[in-house]
């Protein structure tokens, strides 16, 4: 009977990651549609800057406030970006709800090992890993 | 060429990259590097923030399906994301202290290696005495198939781990899933069933991705402009390619694809060493 409420549980953690997966790249894709044709309309007809030389993109587009206060302003660009950060947040977010998953599961060495994975991404992002 | 022309090409091209890339299972970052490299001239720093977004993308995308479907063994994938993760901080970090040229010719390696790992003979058993340190870690599983329900146990737990942490750190390196590698770990070490190796290394490069992209965008690899053809191109074509994927074998395509990786590889290399990059 433990067995059989155990795979139960591993399924419904199953459907509830993947519809996340869904939802989170269809947000993404929306917001990054809309900054691209906002963007396209507003220089579609400019010639296409130098990507040989790499010169890093500026501050607006890199951190966390620059690209919420730039998409606030409807800069195209930053509404780009702020896709592109719902895109990265989306596997993390899911990392989130496989841990609520085991918890509910009282599957303890899960827990631990979800929480591994979870304190890399955060140190990795908040980290000053910058250079 | 004005933006608008620009974007159009890149976008037929991401669809393409993403479409191979799921029906090949590499990823759609393995296509998406040489486009923008060799055909659109973009600096590889550049290129290799867009690839990481196509990972992700793409792997999100087909994820989805299959995490519904059972196939894939979510305890074992977050059980490796620990090393994919680590690996993948590592080779961010590591990227900045490496010359464009030398990623551009270790780019050329892995691809030449992902092209034999297309073809090789795929391990469909499943394997009824794991390990114990599998079972310990909870790791073995079931999928389902036509002929009812499989069960799986594993083994070379330790092996499967070392090979990910190398696919991590060559995936925050090189912008890429690593998606051959990380198959190599669990199919040559781990012994798992083809169908559970394969869409659980899917599974896992989203995130393995995500720890290495968030260094990206902050170093500011990651363009809007190349960004956004990129991720809805990958998007689209790793759709399609999930629905293909239950319907056909697309064995053919993988012959093609493996030649054509090999020439692209080759361009590579060869740029790498002329330092063109």
């Amino acid at each position: 009977m433990k067995k059989v409420k155990g795979l139960l549980a591993d399924h419904d953690i199953e459907v509830i990651v993947g519809t996340l997966l869904r939802y989170g790249v269809m947000t993404a894709s929306a917001i990054v549609l809309l900054g691209g044709i906002y963007f396209l309309f507003q220089h579609g007809q400019a010639p296409v800057p130098s990507y040989h030389h790499f010169v890093g993109e500026s501050i607006g587009y890199t951190t966390f406030s620059g690209i919420v206060e730039g998409a606030t302003a409807l800069q195209a660009k930053a509404i780009i970006q702020l896709g592109v950060m719902v895109l990265i947040a989306t596997p993390i977010l899911r990392i989130l709800f496989s841990l609520i998953g085991f918890t509910l599961e009282k599957d303890k060495l899960y827990i631990g090992i979800t929480l591994v994975v979870l304190c890399v991404i955060l140190l990795s992002t908040f980290g000053g890993l910058k250079i | 060429m004005t933006i608008l022309t620009f974007t159009l090409i890149l976008l037929i091209g991401a669809y393409l990259a993403g479409l191979l890339g799921s029906l090949t299972g590499l990823g759609g970052g393995v296509v998406v590097i040489p486009l923008l490299t060799l055909v659109f001239q973009v600096d590889i720093r550049y290129a290799i923030g867009a690839a990481l977004l196509a990972s992700i993308a793409n792997s999100s995308g087909a994820a989805s399906a299959y995490v519904k479907e059972g196939i894939t063994n979510i305890r074992l994938g977050m059980f490796l994301e620990i090393a994919t993760t680590i690996g993948a901080v590592i080779g961010a970090v590591l990227a900045v202290y490496t010359p464009t040229n030398t990623i551009a010719i270790l780019f050329g390696v892995i691809l030449l290696f992902s092209a034999a790992m297309t073809l090789r003979r795929k391990n469909q058993e499943a394997l009824t005495e794991g390990s114990k340190l599998a079972s310990v870690l909870k790791l073995n599983g079931s999928y389902p198939t036509k002929d009812g329900v499989v069960h799986y146990k594993l083994k070379n737990v330790g092996a499967g781990f070392s090979i990910m942490t190398v696919a991590g750190i060559l995936s925050g390196l090189l912008g890429i899933g690593s998606g051959a590698l990380k198959v190599l770990a669990m199919d040559s070490a781990m012994r798992i069933p083809f169908k559970v190796s394969t869409t659980t290394s899917n599974f896992m490069i989203g995130v393995t991705a995500a720890a290495s992209a968030v260094v990206y965008l902050q170093r500011g690899y990651m363009d809007p402009a190349i960004a956004f053809p990129v991720v809805l191109g990958v998007l689209g074509g790793a759709f399609t390619g999930s629905k293909l994927l239950t319907r056909m074998d697309p064995k053919v395509l993988k012959y093609i694809f493996c030649v054509a990786i090999i020439f692209v590889a080759a361009e590579m290399m060869y740029n790498g060493f002329n330092h063109k990059f």
